[in-house]
């Protein structure tokens, strides 16, 4: 059974004066309907990138694509990456949609709310006008904005940030789409607004059965709601595995840096955090190797210089999930318990 | 020598709120900081938490005399400097120094890390021991940054490594008090730990005191002695760290820890969550008697009529509500 969106050896670079930006390297993913994908990277990491090469919204003259990204849709598979911008267009907000993180500058500061969710109804529904600002209030209704009738005219500055962002999902899910791709939803927000906003996306997937595609650095959101994790270094998928081997058993030693320098709230202990050293590696000269081996202190226990020689392939090496180190399968189930 | 660093008693800032232009006169006004009381000890860390438009920068930049407090004392060391003229704060100054939120804006992209260190040097009149260069240099290996960067430009350098010469210029005139707003929110979370361990070793190092002024918990939870919480310009709740986050008394901390995601699926998933309702209320026009009462699930009569009164509910935790937990 193939999932609902299937992402296959995605490469994304842009070419600049300084060189190539390799931003997303043979990165390949899948969601299924009713499913959430979590992509946890630090910034620069590709995560958003891969994304908007999903989405369709990359500048073709300055950006080279290759790889592929099926939609399996209930009338056949799309593939998106080779399909005309046309095509693509035409699947944007209603089988796919996408909310960013500044609800601010993603909504147009001269229109109401509500015609700017009348906009996006309009492109796959007839209507009147009417009929539009009538879908727009039922939307608003829906991700909890109090007293709809009247908010539906406000532009977005009399909003709240959580209003925004709300205001943002209800334009994303108008046309019910199949395909939800959140790239930071919760960022910035604040913690009380963070949970509403979560729990929101939580009840409006089991609603309309959505694939969600969460994109985030902040692995506590990635433990509320994702089903399955990709973690992402340097522009290469590291890991992927349920949302309980990454937390419970990782297998790469960046995503056990990565949780382990995250300050724990409920063991109350004022331990040391534990941090990675160094700085994410820079997207134009990508090592020829491992891209986390400058940071990595597991490198050592490899033989032969393999980390710095080449680039491990993203492989089950027997544990249940995939891991790109070259670590031999001893150490891999090893790494855990070095979790603080 | 006085216990505490800072005091603040009774602290209020407001700003004039103005509707409309330029030219309108001010209409009321935002009550960013509305009476709030606290103390930081020597060497102590106290974090100041609550979410975005609750006060908690503009207690940092009030105590700072960034601003004019509209009423209210701020004792640093003992000395009232409420009152005090930009120029008789510029020796007070020395002492207590900042850390900004944004590592990119918050440095003069034209200036090179030296001169942008040794500029504190050269605003107060002060000659380092064994001059200018080498108290630079020896600043920046102290933050973890290779000394011989000293002439590089703030653009060649990474998000974490410009808040580390961020630490540094706070850090050249050796001050008592560092405030620091947001210093690590900017910063990737593998980063973010790199310079909450420096804060800490400094600390240690120097007997620095903090006021850590930031909304996200965990990193206050982190790194603080005591925290404050913050709700709408008002201090909801005080107390020693451990504490306070065991055992919260008022509902406004309840709903903030518990929203909170917990990066561990099984208890963040399994633990009970208050989700609070709405909005905060905008501080122009907060709301009768307790401010939080429009979101608090435990409101009654008494608490949209009468301003809950601080009260020590523990020797050393205090909570400003009708009906703690």
């Amino acid at each position: 059974m193939s999932k609902f969106l299937e992402v296959t050896n995605l490469n994304v670079t842009f070419p600049t004066e300084d060189g190539d930006v390799h931003a997303s390297n043979e990165v390949s993913y899948s969601v299924g309907l009713g499913e959430t994908l979590a992509i946890v990277g630090e910034s620069g990491s590709g995560k958003s990138v891969s994304n908007l090469a999903v989405m369709g919204l990359h500048n073709p003259v300055r950006t080279k694509i290759s790889g592929t990204a099926t939609l399996n849709l209930a009338d056949g598979p799309v593939e998106l990456i080779s399909a005309s911008p046309e095509t693509v267009r035409r699947l944007r907000g209603k089988a796919m949609s996408m909310i960013f993180q500044d609800p601010m500058s993603a909504l147009h500061p001269f229109f109401s709310i509500g015609d700017q969710i009348a906009e996006a109804w309009h492109l796959y529904n007839n209507g009147s006008k009417d009929d539009g600002i009538k879908k727009a209030t039922e939307m608003l209704d829906l991700v909890g904005i109090p007293d709809p009738d009247r908010r539906v005219h406000d532009y977005p500055h009399q909003f709240s940030g959580g209003m925004r962002q709300r205001a943002m999902i209800a334009m994303a899910l108008v046309n019910n789409p199949s395909l939800l791709i959140a790239d930071e939803p919760t960022t910035a927000l604040d913690v009380t607004v963070q949970s509403q906003i979560l729990q929101l996306l939580k009840d409006l997937q089991r609603e309309f059965n959505m694939a969600i595609i969460l994109i985030t650095h902040d692995l506590g959101v990635v433990a509320e709601v994702a089903d399955r994790i990709c973690v992402m270094y340097g522009g290469r998928i590291v890991e992927d595995g349920t949302v309980e081997d990454i937390f419970y058993r990782p297998e790469h030693p960046y995503t056990l840096g990565l949780l382990n320098s995250v300050p724990r709230i409920i063991r109350g202990s004022s331990h040391r955090l534990r941090t990675i050293p160094g700085q994410p590696p820079s997207l134009i000269n990508l090592p020829a190797g491992c891209a986390f081996e400058p940071r990595c202190g597991y490198a050592k226990k490899v033989s032969s210089g393999a980390c710095t020689a080449h680039v491990p392939d993203l492989s089950d090496k027997g544990i249940g999930h995939l891991s790109r180190c070259h670590l031999d399968v001893v150490d891999l189930s090893n790494l855990v318990k070095d979790k603080a | 020598m006085a216990e505490n660093i800072l005091e603040l008693h009774n602290l209020t800032k407001f700003f004039p709120a103005r509707a409309g232009g330029v030219f309108t006169r001010a209409k009321g006004e935002v009550r960013a900081v509305d009476g709030v009381n606290l103390t930081v000890a020597r060497g102590e860390t106290v974090g100041l938490v609550g979410e975005s438009g609750c006060g908690k920068t503009t207690v940092g930049r009030t105590v700072m005399k960034l601003y004019e407090p509209t009423s209210g004392q701020i004792l640093f060391d003992g000395q009232d400097i409420t009152k005090l003229s930009r120029k008789e704060m510029k020796p007070i100054r020395s002492k207590m120094q900042m850390i900004f939120q944004d590592p990119f804006s918050s440095l003069n992209p034209r200036h090179t890390v030296g001169s942008i260190i040794s500029s504190s040097y050269t605003i107060h009149g002060i000659e380092p021991e064994g001059g200018v260069e080498d108290s630079v240099r020896e600043l920046l290996s102290l933050v973890g940054l290779n000394p011989e960067h000293i002439n590089r430009f703030p653009h060649e350098f990474s998000g974490g490594q410009r808040q580390r010469i961020g630490i540094a210029r706070a850090l050249a005139l050796k001050p008592m008090l560092i405030v620091a707003d947001e210093p690590v929110s900017a910063l990737d979370v593998s980063i973010q730990a790199q310079v909450v361990n420096l804060l800490d070793d400094l600390q240690k190092e120097f007997g620095l005191s903090y006021l850590f002024v930031a909304h996200d918990l965990s990193i206050v939870q982190h790194i603080s002695d005591r925290v404050v919480v913050m709700y709408l310009g008002k201090v909801m709740e005080m107390g020693p760290t451990k504490v306070l986050f065991e055992s919260p008394h008022h509902p406004y901390t309840k709903a903030l820890l518990s929203a909170v995601p917990v990066a561990d699926p099984k208890i963040g998933r399994s633990r009970e969550r208050i989700i609070l309702q709405g909005d905060l209320p905008s501080p122009v026009n907060p709301p009768s008697g307790c401010v939080f009462n429009t979101r608090c699930w435990k409101a009654q009569e008494i608490c949209r009529t009468t301003v809950p009164k601080t009260v020590q509910i523990t020797p050393q935790q205090t909570v400003a509500c009708h009906f703690p937990e």
